[in-house]
């Protein structure tokens, strides 16, 4: 029964909830004890019931919240040890609205601390598997809740996205992931790592599930003065084909340092969305290749103000020391991971007196050209298309000690951070039996007509992602 | 390059206390991220303005009413250390 139940997309299982077809209750149980069961270590938490039931378009779907959003009086990590069992006394707008929806909260997902990192092992509650192969990574920073939906552990789940963390675990994890346009979703009650960059987003199955669940957290929020009403309503994809539209591939994506195998259904993809009609043309962004050198400028300066708030004073852990410079030195060389370590002095380093032109004024200006770059291609194409991240999962311990080889990975997702715009990944094939990823960006606010474009894609794909659920 | 001294002073103004076998790590590590960010310095940004902000965004201003704040218990809720309605630290001079 827990199987049938679980086969269910999440529309549909709103919508046999609403006709009184499936019980709301029984529904809930079944993802809840497989959560609770959960091998993969993709949640940190479970809840032990349901919440109130609520009604509304998404009434009793459960949802999976990685540990980054403040839920009231339950646990809100962000997979650091500074805030081991740090319980906040109030909750994300963004879970609030989807709470106000009808989802009932399963469980809070495992992540990379802080969302710094692309395989999850920056946890401090240990690193999630890859459903697909449990040697492997899941992808980070967003890697519980892109695993927990490719296993049929929830049916949907939300993530954030700064530099790649939504995409890239989607992709390696074989489910469907969107970085919506900056501001379309509130950050309020997100635990801040770069603030100018950090957008939540949906993981689901298909693209119809990330649409619906989007469409529920995107709005203006008074509690966050940058985020905007989304222009358009939001309207769930219905797109069979692709007639018309014109695909652009960057002209430097040549495949070198891109896995032969994720260039292989990367062309496949290609040639499908050929076959539905698309125009395929290659496309100058003489700037994207700065994308990484600028993120990790921007990234780690605006972490390094973020995270100054943990400081063993208000909340989370303390170490004692005499005074209280120390206090604040030891509370956070025992609370931070190594990789947090990293960012904070990366970003103090580049901000400090003597550097900050060199860096973050220039990361900045490229901000500018790479914004440029977009903005001109969309005046030729409607969607820049790429493989999502350079390779498959890899394997668990392959690139800890080496933090420069693990930032490559976000070299494609990285660009559309920097440019605010909207870009979704999904499946589109196999290498060495792990999932692959396309992504497909589009101009600030074209979420409707990107995901009506990957809804089409995804049909002529075909991915089954279903033997991973049993 | 970040040498041993920079890492050192980077790190008190980040407040962060660091090993002996962290620092020296730290000064690797750091130097080969910055080795592949001074690819920026090979562009000519004279003439180009900065982007802190990527959507652009109406002033943001909301009408000026009061409401109620976080209850001081709530506030106090999580803290280490909590005495007479506030949060307790260290002396600045112990």
């Amino acid at each position: 029964m827990s199987a049938e139940l679980v086969a269910l997309s999440a529309k549909a299982a709103a919508e046999a909830i609403a006709a009184g077809e499936l019980d709301r209750a029984e529904y809930f149980e079944a993802y809840r004890a497989r959560s609770a069961a959960d091998e993969l270590n993709a949640y940190v938490w479970v809840a032990e019931e349901a919440g109130a039931p609520v009604e509304g378009d998404l009434g009793g779907v459960p949802l999976a919240v990685k540990d980054l959003f403040c839920t009231e009086g339950v646990p809100s990590q962000a997979g650091s040890k500074i805030l081991e069992d740090y319980r906040p006394p109030y909750t994300a707008t963004v879970v609030e609205r989807l709470t106000a929806a009808g989802t009932v909260l399963l469980g809070k997902t495992n992540q990379d601390e802080f969302a710094m990192g692309s395989s999850n092992e920056n946890s401090a509650y240990g690193p999630v598997l890859n459903p697909w192969n449990r040697t492997r990574v899941p992808g980070g920073s967003s890697g519980g809740s892109a695993a927990a939906v490719a296993a049929g552990l929830a049916p949907w789940a939300i993530g954030t996205d700064t530099g790649g963390s939504i995409r890239q675990p989607a992709a390696l994890c074989g489910v469907v992931g969107l970085k919506p346009t900056y501001g379309t979703v509130s950050r309020y009650g997100m635990i801040a790592f770069a603030s100018s960059l950090d957008q939540a987003g949906p993981l689901a199955r298909d693209v119809t599930d990330a649409a619906l669940l989007y469409r529920h957290m995107a709005g203006s929020d008074p509690r966050d003065a940058t985020s905007v009403a989304h222009p358009e309503a939001l309207a769930l994809p219905s797109a069979q084909d692709l007639s018309g539209i014109r695909l652009g591939v960057p002209e430097d994506l040549t495949g070198d340092g891109v896995e032969p195998g994720v260039m292989a259904a990367f062309e496949a993809a290609l040639e499908q969305a050929r076959a539905l009609g698309a125009s395929v043309e290659r496309v100058a962004l003489p700037h994207a290749d700065y994308g990484l050198s600028a993120y990790y400028v921007l990234a780690p300066a605006e972490c390094s103000s973020n995270l100054s708030r943990f400081d063993g004073v208000r909340y989370g852990s303390r170490s004692d020391a005499e005074d209280l410079i120390g206090m604040y030195t030891r509370t956070r060389h025992d609370g931070f991971g190594d990789e947090v370590k990293r960012r904070i002095m990366l970003g103090t380093y580049a901000l400090s007196s003597g550097f900050y032109d060199a860096y973050y004024a220039s990361a900045q200006k490229v901000r500018t050209l790479i914004a440029e770059d977009f903005s001109q291609a969309f005046e030729r194409i409607d969607f820049l298309v790429t493989p999502t991240s350079p390779g498959v999962a890899f394997a668990l311990g392959a690139l800890t000690d080496d933090p420069l080889a693990m930032y490559l990975n976000d070299y494609f997702t990285v660009p559309m951070s920097l440019a605010g715009i909207p870009a979704i990944s999904l499946p589109c094939g196999l290498s060495d039996a792990l999932p692959v990823g396309v992504q497909l960006a589009g101009p600030a606010f074209s979420e409707n007509r990107l995901l009506d474009a990957a809804h089409a894609l995804e049909g002529a794909l075909g991915f089954d992602g279903s033997g991973v659920r049993s | 390059m970040i040498d041993r001294e920079q890492v050192l002073h980077v790190a008190r103004l980040a407040r962060l206390e660091l090993t002996e076998e962290e620092t020296e790590r730290m000064s690797a590590e750091l130097s080969k991220v910055l080795e592949h960010i001074e690819k920026l310095s090979a562009l000519d940004l004279t003439q180009v303005q900065p982007t802190s902000h990527v959507v652009a965004v109406d002033v943001a201003l909301r009408p000026d009413e009061p409401h109620h704040s976080l209850p001081v218990e709530q506030a106090l809720a999580s803290a280490p250390d909590v005495a007479d309605g506030g949060f307790r630290v260290p002396s600045p001079q112990a």
